[in-house]
């Protein structure tokens, strides 16, 4: 049952020709007993970084460098020997287990395993009473975290969940790491000991972030789409734009921040109503624009393309429906050229909420200010600090709009 | 058409060339945007040598990351790698939400300043858009002709060099391309990190206040990354000409 679930999946997912799937004693899946080989490396990574590389690192304070400690040690040994247990069964499954929701459930309660423990880990070393002592998860419970999530991630693959049952994945992940963090469990880790102190300034930052990286790509969504749809009916507005919107991609994020800080300063100092609703040389404006500028080329674009694809025959039948232009195009084109658009949208919200860390060395603010300050200071639990969250929020933009990308694409049918 | 782009390249790679070789012919252009009599020309070091420093950076990184993703786009599209190819997808797709900037900030603590942590970055990022493409293009190859080269007797190495590499190559270029723009303008933030390349430029002029520093650091590495765009185009085009194919 098991392997012929697989079997049928991976026919699926692969895309290459019957040809090659079929040359004989290729597919492991014919074999009566068998590894799984990504499972037997996914074992390998969870044994070496359990018995081998350290599970935390102690500090006596922040700056200095630290001493790491094996997992045997980082936990009272009742516990550290639970989690180990736990830690080989699923790597058991791993190994001869092909059943992919299985595998899911062994992988996500290994993760509800770990991640706590490197928190009560966190707990059990630090002496009581001392407040300069961090303690910070090592190579060990990096190492192990990504062997577990690699499951996660193959299984998920496999049971080739709908873009439904994938927002539902995403809630149900969200609300599990609220959960660890609200719980305390965490509260000990030199990670939340960094944002104890910085409680204020980190939601700051974080709305600093969400309203320049979603911001700019709303406004550039709405210039591209009406300059998208120019673009598609002019041809010779066409070559021109697209030609000026490529040549703003290949300037660096830091030079177009800067360069823009001249135009924005001059208007700030000479029109006064710009700097009464916030425009300046440095901050928050330059860096808006500067996104802005980024995002218009992918939404441009794909809307080109996307309008271009709609078949002809389509829009002939449309017209002969006696629909106007203005119909066809709100009510066949854009609904058909839809999915590309969201695809075109995609791009730019992934890379705009990377890029916004930029916006951090001109004052712009967003979780780029701590990772430069952890830079400065060479504070890991800093940089961590606004890395995390940032890589957070592009994977769960992500994981929405391709969601969103799939039903858009399903209401066409 | 044709002659007037082939001479606005010519004329761009002269301008380039003589701009990071002799800055203070350009003086005049940048003098009007400076303050208080600072200098209108990076004085911290030398256009050319940070130029070459920026473009030996990008080049390592983006070889490295190639040899790394075309190896590994091959293996997973082998029987024997087959089962990692799903996974593999996914995190290529995982990987891309990963700003560089993390990437270079949390290798810092790791590899230390300097150069390392750039390279590791742009090694990271550059992998991503080559093994997509590798992917793309070895799972594109049509079955029929794998088929026709199995009944020639080919074996399953000669069908991969002889077959479905140079059948893959355009698209394979094309990943290095993007790999290799990306990683120009993504350099420059390696100068945060003590990495030496035009990146200081920018980041001197954002220190001092100096307009002219951060214009002539970022036209230097969007001229580099039009005509490395061109150069890179222009040798996919012929390639795919010479295999009988139109782009």
């Amino acid at each position: 049952m098991e392997r012929d679930t697989n079997a049928r999946a991976t026919r699926f997912l692969v895309t290459t020709s019957s040809a090659r799937a079929s040359v004989p004693g290729a597919s492991p899946f014919r074999l009566g007993v068998s590894f799984d080989r990504l499972g037997s490396v996914i074992a390998l990574l969870a044994g070496i970084s359990v018995f081998v590389l350290p599970f935390v690192t102690y500090r006596a304070n922040r700056i200095v460098s630290g001493e790491p400690r094996l997992l045997l040690h980082a936990l009272p040994t009742t516990v550290a020997v639970a989690v180990m247990g736990a830690v080989v069964a699923v790597a058991l499954v791993a190994v001869f287990i092909r059943w992919p929701t299985v595998r899911l459930t062994a992988a996500a309660l290994g993760l509800v395993v770990v991640v706590p423990a490197v928190g009560l880990s966190a707990g059990f070393m630090t002496p009581t009473g001392n407040n300069f002592a961090r303690i910070s998860p090592a190579s060990g419970f990096w190492l192990l975290t990504l062997a577990l999530g690699l499951l996660v991630a193959d299984s998920l693959t496999r049971l080739r969940f709908g873009p439904w049952a994938r927002l539902g994945a995403l809630v149900i992940a969200a609300v599990a790491v609220a959960i660890l963090l609200v719980s305390g469990a965490w509260h000990n880790l030199s990670l939340l000991k960094e944002y104890a102190t910085r409680a204020d300034s980190f939601w700051r930052e974080a709305d600093q972030h969400i309203f320049l990286s979603l911001g700019s790509v709303a406004a550039a969504a709405a210039v591209g789409l009406p300059l998208g749809v120019l673009c598609h009916r002019v041809r010779a507005v066409r070559g021109p734009t697209l030609q000026v919107l490529n040549i703003v991609q290949t300037i660096p994020s830091i030079a177009l921040f800067g360069m823009l800080m001249v135009p924005l300063g001059f208007l700030a100092a000479n029109v006064p109503a710009a700097a009464a609703i916030g425009i300046r040389g440095i901050g928050a404006a330059p860096a808006f624009v500067a996104l802005f500028l980024y995002a218009l080329l992918p939404i441009v674009a794909n809307t080109v393309v996307g309008l271009d694809q709609v078949p002809a025959n389509v829009v002939d039948a449309a017209r002969g429906m006696g629909m106007s232009r203005r119909q066809r195009l709100t009510q066949v084109k854009i609904p058909l050229a839809l999915p590309i658009i969201l695809t075109g949208i995609r791009i730019v919200l992934v890379q705009n909420l990377g890029l916004a860390t930029v916006a951090a060395l001109i004052g712009g603010g967003g979780f780029g200010t701590f990772v430069f300050q952890g830079v400065g200071q060479t504070a890991m639990d800093l940089v961590l600090l606004g890395a995390i969250p940032t890589v957070a929020l592009s994977f769960a933009a992500a994981v929405i709009l391709d969601a969103v990308i799939d039903l858009a694409g399903r209401v066409r049918k | 058409m044709k002659m007037s782009a082939a001479s606005l390249r010519i004329a761009a790679f002269v301008l380039l060339v003589a701009f990071v070789s002799a800055p203070q012919l350009f003086a005049f252009v940048f003098e009007p945007l400076t303050e208080n009599g600072a200098p209108a020309i990076y004085n911290q070091g030398s256009l050319l040598s940070l130029t070459l420093a920026h473009l030996r950076t990008v080049f390592g990184a983006v070889v490295a990351s190639t040899i790394v993703a075309v190896l590994l786009g091959i293996f997973v599209t082998r029987p024997a790698g087959m089962e990692f190819l799903p996974l593999s997808r996914s995190i290529v797709n995982i990987g891309q939400t990963f700003p560089p900037v993390a990437v270079l900030a949390v290798a810092v603590p790791i590899v230390g300043f300097g150069e390392a942590p750039t390279l590791i970055a742009l090694f990271l990022y550059g992998l991503l858009p080559i093994f997509e493409n590798t992917l793309s293009g070895l799972t594109q190859v049509p079955p029929l002709v794998l088929d026709a080269a199995k009944g020639m007797g080919m074996s399953p190495r000669q069908r991969l060099l002889g077959v479905e590499l140079p059948l893959a190559l355009p698209v394979i270029l094309a990943g290095i391309r993007l790999s290799a723009i990306i990683n120009l303008g993504t350099a420059t933030i390696g100068s945060t990190v003590a990495a030496k390349g035009l990146g200081e430029v920018i980041i001197a002029g954002l220190q001092s206040n100096n307009v002219a520093f951060i214009l002539q650091g970022g036209l230097v590495v969007a001229l580099l990354a039009a005509l490395l765009h061109d150069g890179l185009m222009t040798l996919e085009r012929t390639i795919a000409s010479r295999l009988g194919r139109s782009m």
